[in-house]
């Protein structure tokens, strides 16, 4: 087990080698990590509430009480209850860099163009359009994260039952993998994100049920293929059950195509909900994301950093994420290189 | 090949049904009652608002005619049923919406669709084939790099974005009007117009849609022809061919060329369900009116026939691209027969 696991960080370290070397791949790396600080951390770089300040002699942390607040341990007390803290009259306080909320309306200045007060300008109702793109972030890697997450697993599983049982269990899967590949997955996703309450958990979940053929047909492929390895006959022969040479045996060395699919499914998966949000179609009316922003573009033409800025955080998040998965491609196994994704 | 068409479409009835009773039960078990959805505004509203005892019972059953009428009281495996068997008389049914035949209106819009994809689908291949050629003849070159990388990049162009990119800076708002926001024609075009007047208009109103559909294509199909051209250009009879004495340009085009023809060829197979699908946001940013628009709008107005009948309509297309492409197959290549592959 040892020699095992040695073997493995061995294989790992040399896909890092691999990847290291391809500049753009690491460059997609490097904006991935930024993204994804910049979700976790949006409510510090973007947020009507100040880090700090001082009100009437006392000392208040807005941004963290409103962490404790949402965590149930405290309360707001009822002097910042609902306020506007710029217009507070505090003796001190700090700001955070984009001091707005994504979804404070403001409709004194609905329309506004960037500039130093509103950095990427305003929507129609005076919503800071930064805001609302740093806030997005979130929004649209979790989409990404978790419908790939569940497509993972629906995948996965079909794909490993397929491939490790053959017969009939693969004639029937084959089949449902053929009816998914035939069925036209946008029109499927918009349909039932329509007929759906709005929700952007729903749509995670929507997205994730009709993302899986691609990981699915990798499993099972590799799964055929390592099946007939001699380790796996001598691992059945000593009698491991079923499901421990299909998760323990095989699976570990399935993974690797697998990985390909599951950073590139990231980033199909935030291109079809920012057109589902793009087409008002699944999210909340009242919830601003990257789609939504840019639809608003379509009516108000004269509005140009409303196409401009959330359009090219879209792209710029997928465009870092395909080079990722390329380089990983290309690092994992150089004769993938070219293969269908 | 007749026994070979048969066997496809025989093989293709699972799917067929699969996609069929998918919609369906989609549409029909969906949250919330369509005679009331549809009414809404008229008769649902009224029943949202509590009116008096009475009328309620009035509009309950006018809400129950209208079931009634569109055959939604009875249980979903008769509707499925009903649905299958007009299906073969080709009645989609008639739309909630305005009780027109399905069948009509789906007719009436899938010209312009077509001519959308057709005309997308020929740039695809006039642009990643040549594009393809050139990296394979030069791999690894700058201009290989620069080829691959910005084909790249335009994979990644989200739709969305190019489009209403498209529309705010091109499509005569504030900056520069090259080419009208939407629509398929002038409002004053007649078809008494010049011939070629009306080609121009049309052109100039198919452009952006054209090259919005098509530009994503780019970069998958000119890296399939660059693979499998490299793979060709690597085999004996090439270099047969150039120790024989033959011009690089007759190898490149007559020998390798051709071969490498045939992926291509299969891809088409896949890119025809996606007509529909991958028309649905283009037509709706420039408003035309093709199935996409109408498979969205009938998406938000819950109106089912006309949804269940464009997904039948993908799968038709389906097997027409199957079909399509396997017969295309064996004229560029003729060593395939039909029949005997068994994948």
């Amino acid at each position: 087990m040892a020699v095992n696991r040695a073997g493995r960080r061995g294989y790992w370290s040399h896909v890092w080698r691999q990847f290291k070397r391809n500049r753009l791949a690491v460059g997609g790396l490097y904006v991935v990590l930024g993204l994804l600080t910049i979700a976790v951390l949006a409510d510090l770089i973007s947020s009507d509430k100040p880090y700090y300040m001082r009100y009437r002699g006392i000392d208040y942390f807005p941004i963290f009480r409103g962490y404790l607040v949402k965590l149930g341990v405290t309360k707001w007390p009822p002097e910042l209850l609902n306020v506007n803290y710029k217009e507070l009259g505090t003796e001190r306080a700090l700001f955070p860099p984009v001091p707005y909320r994504p979804d404070g309306i403001d409709l004194t200045a609905p329309f506004a163009d960037p500039s130093l007060g509103h950095w990427l300008g305003t929507d129609k109702l005076g919503r800071d359009v930064m805001a609302g793109i740093i806030h997005g972030a979130r929004i649209s890697l979790s989409v990404g994260f978790v419908s790939v997450g569940i497509s993972l697993l629906i995948g996965v599983s079909l794909g490993a039952l397929a491939g490790f049982f053959g017969s009939w269990v693969d004639l029937v899967i084959s089949r449902v993998f053929e009816l998914m590949l035939a069925i036209p997955t946008f029109f499927l996703l918009i349909t039932i994100a329509a007929v759906m309450p709005p929700s952007i958990f729903l749509t995670m979940a929507i997205i994730g049920l009709t993302s899986w053929v691609g990981i699915g047909r990798f499993t099972r492929n590799e799964f055929l293929k390592i099946r007939n390895l001699d380790y796996v006959t001598a691992a059945v022969a000593l009698g491991v059950s079923s499901r421990s040479v299909m998760f323990r045996h095989i699976l570990p060395n399935a993974l690797a195509p697998v990985m390909v699919s599951v950073v590139l499914g990231v980033a199909a998966a935030i291109l079809v909900e920012s057109s589902l949000s793009f087409l008002g179609i699944g999210v909340p009316a009242d919830l601003v994301t990257w789609g939504s922003i840019l639809n608003e573009a379509r009516s108000n033409t004269f509005a140009w950093w409303l196409a401009v800025f959330p359009g090219a955080a879209i792209f710029v998040t997928v465009l870092a994420y395909y080079m990722v998965g390329e380089g990983l491609r290309d690092a994992l196994d150089p004769r993938l290189r070219g293969s269908e994704g | 090949m007749g026994r070979y068409i048969l066997q496809r479409l025989f093989l293709f009835v699972p799917t067929f049904i699969g996609i069929t009773l998918i919609s369906f039960l989609i549409t029909h078990l969906a949250p919330g009652d369509p005679a009331e959805l549809l009414a809404g505004g008229g008769l649902g509203a009224g029943v949202a608002a509590g009116i008096s005892v009475e009328k309620r019972g009035t509009v309950d059953q006018a809400l129950a005619e209208w079931r009634a009428q569109f055959g939604l009281d009875r249980p979903l495996h008769v509707q499925y049923g009903v649905w299958l068997k007009n299906l073969f008389t080709l009645n989609f049914g008639d739309s909630f919406k305005d009780n027109q035949p399905v069948a009509g209106k789906i007719l009436e819009r899938l010209p312009v669709t077509v001519k959308l994809n057709i005309l997308s689908l020929l740039l695809v291949y006039l642009v990643a084939i040549p594009l393809g050629v050139y990296s394979a003849t030069h791999s690894y070159s700058f201009g290989d790099q620069v080829t691959t990388f910005t084909a790249f990049v335009l994979f990644a162009l989200p739709i969305v974005w190019a489009g209403t990119m498209a529309i705010v800076f091109l499509g005569g708002g504030d900056f520069l009007y090259l080419f009208p926001p939407g629509g398929l024609t002038s409002i004053d075009y007649s078809p008494e117009w010049p011939l070629w007047e009306r080609l121009k208009d049309q052109a100039w109103h198919l452009f952006l849609p054209v090259v919005l559909l098509s530009y994503g294509g780019f970069a998958g199909l000119s890296r399939y022809m660059r693979t499998g051209m490299l793979e060709v250009l690597g085999q004996d009879f090439v270099r047969t061919a150039r120790a024989k004495g033959l011009s690089e340009s007759i190898v490149i085009y007559k020998h390798v060329l051709r071969n490498s023809l045939i992926p291509m060829v299969t891809i088409l197979a896949s890119i025809l369900p996606g007509m529909i699908s991958g028309s649905v946001i283009i037509e709706t940013i420039f408003s035309i009116p093709g199935l996409g628009q109408l498979g969205y709008q009938a998406v938000l107005a819950r109106d089912y026939p006309i949804v269940m009948a464009l997904f039948t309509v993908s799968a038709l297309l389906t097997l027409l691209g199957i079909l399509i492409s396997d017969i295309l197959l064996s004229v560029v290549d003729p060593r395939i027969a039909f029949g005997r592959r068994q994948s």
